[in-house]
């Protein structure tokens, strides 16, 4: 079941093209060409067809939307609930709109991102070049808990966090994310250091390099695809989650999907649909930017985490 | 295999250097030992206690078990459950397989759909939630704007209806994973050797029975990769559920991790909730170990 010798995606191929394409030796005639670009056109309208409308009702007066179509274009532009949902639009009890918990969220994923990348590094390089006995059971160990439903940690977590002073707040949050993403982060450098000639570590040693010296000058180097790809899968990750932040900082120290999710559902009064839009596209704004600079490492770092092994 | 073996009399420093890995490997080790698997067996010694709001010691044995199996809300999670988990693995696999296949004909603008197809899996569940909630409510989604647009006896009210609603969250869901989907199909039909179908063809094969024989069979790891994914998330699914319907109306639409929540947080019933968390984290070990059993096997040989 070896997905990663014909994965192109995976391992040393990571400095390829993204998906090398290569002369399809099926021809098909012309009839069935329309046919084919018309449904991949069809399904182009339907992935794009939510955002879109998103994006339109959000510049949109709210009297347009609730007595309108919500296909038309808007008659009168506005960044009023764009404004609304940054600094002013009620979460909770407070008027503070997304801008507080866009800030925790950046706080918490910064540092996550930056630990766990830098642990799963050291992992996969300990894991490739200097093995031991019983090391795949311990890879083995580490890559189970990326898939373990979280509901199974919920509540000694929270305990635990609360022993450690560190319920609801951002660091908290950044101890979970490290823990529950470092199997990943060894799953992409262990995959990607075990195609990297041992011999030169080998080398290294004789000459009287040591094991960080290795790591530094010889290993980190040549990491900066799989570094990326860790990165950002990392930081999309975390980016988006909502279990823990609802679970563990549901407060002051809330991410911003959890602030989402409230400013969108708890609302009492008039649904103001506008705000809510731009606060969708606010929260989706950074992984969409990431997406749409490094699109390339997301869809590879998707699939070496659909290939394990 | 580690070449640095200890010998006798040899220096600190050698000493260290064979320790070092080891030495460096322990943190990630010990946070995985106490934060995953520490946690689980404390869980599941919760779920034979009988803790409320909070964690109590008292032994109680299967109670909760009968409890959880005894209730009616816990077998309608599980009953949407199967109907949501099975659609979404087989619309999605279908869908990505189409597409992907379809992709795979020297298409010309294959560089912009592709990006297309895959952006809804960088977006968050709660903002996939946010939007599709509004997009489906039939006051001023698509049942308003068919009906604005002349089609008056156009509806469309799924995610209001009982017994419709979990099939909004399949909608949902397909559009956020279904493009990742062909992805892994795409890399799939790309890592096909062309000799194959070549000879094929020259054996005279349509190109039906080309993909009906050779391809779908060659794709067998990309199939087991996609079950094995879908699988794991449609159990985990909780964030959408929350977004889009908040497991109503009524419980309609309440999965198991949706009930574990309110079970323990919410409801005081932290033995329950932790029995459920149980078989959830049962379920997926059940699809998890072996596949990932055999995949490390083959890495090792």
């Amino acid at each position: 079941m070896s997905t990663l010798s014909q994965n192109p995606l995976a391992g040393p191929a990571l400095r390829a093209a993204p998906v090398p394409s290569q002369e399809t030796a099926v021809r098909t005639g012309r009839v069935t060409r329309v046919f084919i670009y018309l449904v991949l056109l069809l399904f182009a309208l339907f992935y794009l067809l939510p955002f879109f409308i998103m994006l339109i009702n959000s510049v949109k007066p709210l009297g347009e939307i609730t007595g309108g179509n919500m296909m038309a274009l808007p008659r009168e532009w506005t960044v009023e609930p764009w404004m609304a949902a940054w600094s002013t639009a009620q979460i909770g009890v407070q008027p503070t709109g997304l801008r507080p918990y866009f800030i925790n969220s950046i706080l918490m994923v910064v540092p996550a991102v930056a630990i766990s990348t830098l642990l799963g590094a050291l992992n996969g390089y300990i894991l490739t070049k200097w093995r031991f006995r019983g090391d795949t059971i311990l890879f083995g160990l580490m890559l189970f808990a990326c898939f373990i439903p979280f509901q199974i940690v919920l509540i000694p977590m929270a305990r635990t966090l609360g022993i450690l002073g560190l319920a609801g707040t951002t660091w908290g949050l950044v101890l979970v994310h490290v823990v529950y993403g470092l199997g990943f982060t060894t799953l992409y450098f262990r995959n990607y250091y075990a195609a990297f000639p041992t011999e030169l570590v080998r080398a290294a040693q004789i000459d009287g390099a040591g094991f960080f010296r290795i790591f530094w000058r010889i290993m980190l180097p040549v990491s900066g695809p799989i570094a990326v790809v860790s990165i950002i899968w990392q930081f999309t990750n975390i980016w988006n989650d909502f279990l823990f932040g609802a679970s563990f900082a549901a407060g002051s120290g809330a991410p911003v999907t959890v602030a989402l999710n409230n400013l969108v559902n708890s609302s009492t009064g008039v649904r103001e649909y506008n705000v809510h839009f731009a606060g969708a596209i606010l929260a989706a704004l950074p992984t969409l930017l990431v997406y749409i600079v490094a699109g390339r490492y997301f869809v590879r770092g998707l699939m070496a985490g659909s290939v394990k092994g | 295999m580690a070449v640095a073996t200890v010998r006798p009399g040899v220096d600190w420093r050698t000493r260290l250097q064979d320790v070092l890995p080891k030495l460096v490997l322990s943190p990630s080790l010990a946070l995985i030992l106490f934060f995953v698997y520490g946690f689980i067996l404390y869980t599941v010694f919760l779920s034979f206690t009988n803790s409320r709001m909070l964690p109590s010691h008292d032994w109680v044995g299967l109670a909760n078990y009968r409890t959880l199996w005894g209730l009616s809300h816990w077998h309608t999670a599980l009953a949407n459950l199967a109907i949501f988990a099975s659609l979404y693995i087989v619309i999605c696999t279908a869908i990505g397989l189409m597409l992907a296949i379809f992709l795979d004909q020297k298409i010309r603008g294959e560089g912009v759909l592709r990006p297309i197809y895959l952006y809804p899996m960088a977006l968050s569940f709660i903002v996939t939630g946010t939007a599709w909630k509004w997009f489906l409510d039939p006051g001023i989604g698509l049942e308003n704007t068919m009906r604005l647009w002349g089609w008056e006896t156009f509806t469309f009210g799924w995610i209001k209806d009982r017994d419709m609603a979990i099939y909004t969250i399949v909608i949902a869901a397909v559009w956020q994973t279904s493009g990742f989907v062909m992805a892994m199909f795409l890399a799939g039909l790309r890592g096909i050797d062309n000799e194959i179908l070549k000879a094929a063809q020259i054996d005279g094969a349509s190109t039906w029975n080309l993909y009906r024989r050779i391809v779908i069979p060659l794709l067998r790891p990309a199939f087991l990769s996609a079950f094995v994914i879908l699988s794991h998330l449609a159990i985990k699914s909780y964030d959408l559920v929350i977004a889009l319907t908040g497991g109503g109306p009524g419980r309609a639409t309440e999965l198991p991790a949706t009930f574990m929540y309110s079970y323990t947080f919410t409801r005081n019933q932290m033995g329950v909730g932790a029995s459920s968390a149980v078989i959830m984290l049962m379920t997926i070990a059940a699809i998890m170990v072996p596949y990932l059993y055999a995949e490390l096997r083959e890495r090792d040989r």
